[in-house]
Order: structure tokens, then sequence, then C-alpha cells
């Protein structure tokens, strides 16, 4: 077994909602969340929408503050972490989202975008970026002369390509992949998580795959988190959780798979 | 900015319109040395209200000036007061929209109340106060409309960016280690960009029509510079007589505001996906 190369203890996130008449409701989008990924493998976060996987992907990330909670990157608490130093971390946390449409700044040409995290953190000089993200687009599928283009004058699986140029241009260690596929057609979703599976062996990536789709999930994932209602009700390796869930939603969801007919 | 835009939005003719009246105020004002025919200052007596004629294309003032070369010096004035005024308060409102709607928190309550405190002022009166505070001149004319016209743009960057700010490219950049700067200069304000043009080209029609309005008062431009509200003031004084006086600037500046108004709209139509044949 690897080292565990990032970790979350205890998170608890709940939003405020006004209800109009009296006050605020309170909903808890995370309930005392914890887990662990190993490096080099890929944990998948399972769940209906509403369940807050994507609450916790950013929670995760650090894009939107915890009640409370502790997350680990290599031993390091990123909590405690003063806006300065959380940016200089970032580089090693990226993100795959879930909108090829949404994800891209349609303002800026691919080349820019593809490049905008080697400018941030200063990496490589000038050419040395170019050189990189055009090293980078070809790995993913693109070409040199997408460069140029915007984001609009490209598919929804061709965008998504590019997000995860973006993503993995900065070399991270850990890439959060929020439905990376969901958006995409079935055809589409196979490429994609080939790529993503090639690469992480490549690179040593430990994914973070969030995703409501159990048949993503077995293609992709080592171990299993299944969430519901802010908690993760049931853990465990893929195999174990396909072939013996313990947790009645567990069961359900894996019930819900389109063709899959066998009784638990 | 987007050619596109431009493009689409004068495909509607009334928006081409608009849009041909700017154009034309531009090349009179920027040319009138050239196509006036008398110095806009020159007094002659010998020529006292004179109605329009081919020597004096709009007639004569009171003093024997020849209108149309007022006119077309005043032109000058109305852009200049419109262009630096929505300037100023376009640069303002983006600040401080900005800031609201990227922060948000007591920051964002403290600027919206600001807001909403200068909305409840009667903008016109505060001007004239004001002016008659400070002594008139173009250059006060154009701080303070700016300083007093800043709310409708604060409001509309705050809005932009508080749904901008968690799309999933601002997202993706924040992972990615942008700092706030870069998240707004680069993320965030070019894609606001559009709105904010709209209401800035239809901020300038009202600035013409307030600079036109304090001229008109007497504290605007003061005399003998020429101004359209100026030459309106005039003309008051001889409306019965003389009508020329009072019809032609108050024809350029209705002319002006439509055509900023006609062009402003057009861009909006352009920009609303729901108008998109």
């Amino acid at each position: 077994m690897n080292e565990i190369i990032f970790s979350a203890v205890n998170l608890n996130k709940t939003y405020k909602q006004n209800d109009g008449r009296f006050g605020i409701r309170e909903i808890k989008a995370l309930e005392n969340v914890s887990l662990h990924l190993r490096s080099g493998s890929t944990l998948a976060i399972v769940g209906e929408s509403g369940s807050g996987k994507s609450t916790l992907a950013r929670c995760l990330l650090q894009l939107l503050p915890l009640d409370s909670g502790v997350v680990y990157f290599e031993g390091k608490n990123l909590i405690g972490l003063d806006k300065k130093e959380l940016r200089q971390i970032r580089r090693y946390l990226q993100m795959v989202f879930q909108d090829p449409f949404a994800s891209l700044n349609p303002r800026l040409k691919v080349g820019q975008i593809v490049g905008e995290g080697l400018v941030i953190h200063g990496l490589g000089s000038a050419s040395e970026q170019q050189s990189k993200v055009i090293r980078m687009l070809e790995r993913v599928g693109l070409e040199e002369s997408d460069m140029e283009k915007y984001p609009h004058e490209f598919s929804g699986g061709q965008r998504q390509r590019i997000g995860i140029a973006r993503a993995l241009v900065l070399s991270p260690k850990v890439v959060v992949c929020d439905e990376p596929v969901s958006a995409l057609d079935v055809s589409i979703q196979a490429q994609i998580l080939l790529l993503l599976k090639e690469l992480q062996s490549e690179m040593n990536l430990s994914y973070l795959f969030i995703s409501h789709d159990l048949r993503v999930v077995r293609h992709i994932a080592d171990e299993v988190a299944v969430m519901f209602q802010g908690k993760i009700v049931e853990q465990g390796q893929v195999v174990d959780i396909y072939n013996n869930p313990n947790n009645e939603y567990t069961k359900n969801l894996l019930k819900a798979i389109p063709g899959n007919r066998v009784a638990y | 900015m987007n050619l596109n835009l431009i493009k689409k939005s004068l495909s509607n003719p009334l928006a081409l319109i608009g849009f041909l009246i700017i154009l034309f105020i531009f090349f009179v004002a920027i040319f009138a040395p050239l196509l006036s025919t008398y110095d806009p200052d020159a007094i002659d007596v010998k020529a006292i209200l004179l109605p329009p004629s081919f020597e004096h294309l709009m007639g004569t003032d009171g003093l024997g000036r020849d209108v149309f070369s007022r006119m077309l010096y005043g032109a000058r004035i109305s852009l200049l007061v419109g262009f630096v005024a929505v300037g100023i308060s376009t640069f303002i409102g983006i600040l401080l929209g900005a800031i609201s709607g990227f922060y948000r928190g007591w920051i964002d309550i403290v600027i919206m109340r600001m807001v909403d405190v200068m909305l409840s002022i009667p903008t016109f009166f505060l001007i004239l106060a004001v002016i008659a505070f400070l002594s008139p001149s173009i250059l006060n004319i154009m701080i303070v409309i700016g300083l007093t016209s800043w709310m409708g743009v604060t409001r509309l960057v705050r809005a932009e960016f508080l749904s901008l700010r968690d799309r999933e490219f601002v997202l993706g950049a924040q992972t990615l280690g942008a700092n706030d700067l870069r998240l707004i200069f680069i993320h965030l304000l070019p894609n606001s960009l559009t709105p904010i043009i709209v209401s800035s080209v239809l901020g300038v029609a009202s600035a013409v029509l307030v600079e036109s309005g304090l001229s008109f008062l007497g504290l605007g431009v003061q005399p003998p510079q020429a101004s359209w509200g100026n030459i309106l003031t005039d003309g008051k004084e001889y409306i019965q007589f003389a009508w020329w006086l009072s019809f032609f600037p108050g024809l350029a500046i209705l002319i002006t505001v439509l055509g900023y108004n006609l062009f402003g709209e057009g861009l909006r139509d352009a920009l609303d996906p729901r108008k998109a044949k």
C-alpha cells in the first residue's frame, strides 16, 4: 500500500439559507466527512445529486471555507495556511471540472488558458512555458495550432481535454475530478476516462474522482466512498463495495445501474 | 472588444441610425474649425438676430454671432463632457462594484448602502448645489457629473461579479493559484465588459443632457464659450421672434441624446441571448 498523500478529517460544512419568514434554515452539506487518498491511486466519491459531493471537492481544495475539520496534503495542514502559502501549494492540487463549457474563460485563448498556471507560478521562461503547453496539448490529443483558438471553437470532449491539460501542466500530485465525464457523450466519456488513466500512471497522479455514475467509477477507481446526505455511509475497495455492499443506500445505488439485475 | 457584437448591433436599423448620429457628431466636433463659416465668438453688430440664410446657415444671435459656428464648437463641449464624465463614473463604478461583488461581506454592505444613499438624492439638484459652491467650469462639471452618476455601473458590475465569481472557470483559475487581482482583471472584468459598455453609452446621453441643463441655467459652460445649453439660454429672450436661436440647439441635444440611446439599446439587444435570432 502506498502512503497517504491527501486526507481530510471530520469536515463539516453547513449552508445557511434564508427561508423567507423566520430567519435561517441550515442545510448540512458535509457532516463529519473523513477520507484518505493514497499516492498514485484513485478514490471515488459517489452519491446522488445534492449529497454534498461537489461541496466536498470545493472544500477540500479550499475554494469554499469549512466550518470545521482539517485537510492534510503531504502532512501539511491546509487550513492554517495564509493566502499566499495556500496559493503556492495549489500548484500540487488541481481540479478538473464538470462542465466543459463553463470551466474555460471564454475570453482567453487556449494557449493562455493552459499556460496560466505556469505564468502564475513563474515556472520557466516564456519559451519554456510555451513548449510545455504545446507538449501538454499534444499529450491530451490536441494540436499546437489550437493554442491560438478560443474555447468556443471546440467540442465538449475537446474542451474537457483542454481542462485536463490546464490542470496537469503544473505536474500536480493530487487531482480532484468533479464529475469530469458526466456532461459528455458516452463514446467521449470512454476516451476521456482512458486519457485520465494513462496520465495517472505516466505522471503518478492521485485522483479524487467524484461521480454519480457507478459504471464510470468501477472503471477508474481503486477505492470508493459512498456519500448520502452529507455523510460518508460506506467506504472501501471497489471490488468489496460492488460485490458486497453493506449499506442500504449503497445497495440501492448499485441496483440503479442500468442493466444490472443482480439482486442484493 | 467584440467586433461581432458591434456588427450584430448595427444590423438593427435603429441602432445603425444611432451609431451614424454619434459618428456625425464626432465628425462635426473634430472638424469644427474647418466647417465653421465664422469665428464662433466674433460679435457683428451689423448682423444681429438674422434668420437662417445661406450666409448664416442657422441665423445669428443677439450679439450677431453665427449660430452655426457656435453649434459646431458646442458639439465639442457636449462630447467632451459626455465622455469624460462617463469615464469618471465608469471608473468609480467598476472599482466599487468589483470590490463589492468580489469580496462580498461587510464591504459589500457598506458600498451598497452608499449607492442607496446616492440614489435617494436628486442628482441634478446636488450637482446644482455643488457647482454653485465651486466655480462653474467645464472641468468642474465633468467631475461633478462623474461623481454623481456611478451608482448604476456599480450595481451592474457587482451583479456581474456575483454571478461570475462561482463559475467554474473562475474557480479553475483560483485552483491554479491566481491571486485576487488576477481573478478580477483577467477573469471577471473582461467577462463583464459588454454590459458595462452598454450602460456607459447610455450614460453619455444623460451626461450630455445634464451638461445642457447646467449650461442653460448658467451654471455650466460660461459664455462666451459656446455650448448647446447656453446658446439655448441666449435664445430664450428672443424666442418670440428669433425661433432659430432655440430651435437648433434644442434639436441638436435631442438628436444627440437619441443617437446615444438608440445605439446603446441596439448594443443591449445584441447582447441579449433571448433576442438572438
